[in-house]
């Protein structure tokens, strides 16, 4: 008996497995990283330009909406690294069993999470 | 008549373990030059100033660029390889892509040395 395939090509439809969230969120914060390199790059120059431009850093720093956005980064950083070391012991055979690999696809969600709210705390 | 075998372009090995050595430096970085600038005694512009302008973390800085921006071109690259069919748009996007990647490179450079 045939079953209708493919099965869901909605991606609003698909229920995806943890690792599969981990892996997407890989590549999303990959290229949200990409694409913020040149605001990091103008706030590094900023701090190196003067003593003015480091406490200017200092007072756009301090905006609400650039801490936003910084934390946001800053889980961007946390996950990708995270998520990275996860591949490579992958790479290195470790962890492929599929509960190993569940659990271990959650502990990279949780703690790139955590570590964004401690990072959060401190700075607000 | 001509055999035609597809073979790929031989770049995915070297690409797939490029990705890793860099990951691995960035990792490396990251961990120093966080316990290096949490370690500092005083968080002022001077202190700051000194510490970019060490030799060591320069170079070490300078390495850190290289590895990022190769890093960050096969992670793009991949993405556009998945989701970009048209030829022309894809080529545009990695013209446009390694271009950004290269003014970074001179831009970052040009921070770190007149630091």
């Amino acid at each position: 008996m045939s079953r209708p395939r493919p099965k869901y090509l909605n991606l609003l439809q698909i229920r995806l497995p943890v690792p599969g969230l981990v892996s997407i969120l890989h590549r999303v914060s990959g290229a949200v990283l990409f694409l913020f390199i040149p605001f990091l790059l103008v706030l590094l120059e900023l701090t190196l330009d003067s003593p003015a431009g480091f406490q200017r850093f200092k007072s756009v720093l301090s905006h609400w909406a650039v801490k936003l956005l910084v934390i946001g980064l800053v889980w961007a950083y946390l996950h990708h690294l995270l998520a990275g070391i996860r591949h490579m012991m992958l790479d290195l055979d470790y962890g492929t069993e599929l509960p190993a690999a569940r659990a271990a696809s959650m502990a990279v969600l949780v703690t790139g999470i955590a570590l964004t709210v401690i990072f959060a705390v401190m700075l607000w | 008549m001509v055999r035609r075998e597809v073979v790929g372009a031989h770049y995915g090995l070297r690409d797939w373990l490029a990705q890793r050595i860099t990951a691995v430096i960035m990792l490396v970085y990251s961990a120093v030059i966080l316990s290096v600038i949490s370690a500092l005694p005083r968080m002022d512009y001077w202190q700051w100033k000194v510490l970019w302008q060490t030799p060591v973390v320069r170079y070490a800085t300078v390495i850190l660029i290289a590895s990022l921006l190769f890093h960050a071109w096969v992670g793009v690259r991949n993405i556009y390889m998945d989701y970009i069919k048209d030829p022309a748009l894809r080529l545009a996007l990695y013209v446009l892509t390694i271009g950004a990647l290269l003014y970074y490179a001179v831009w970052s450079i040009k921070i770190l040395w007149s630091a």
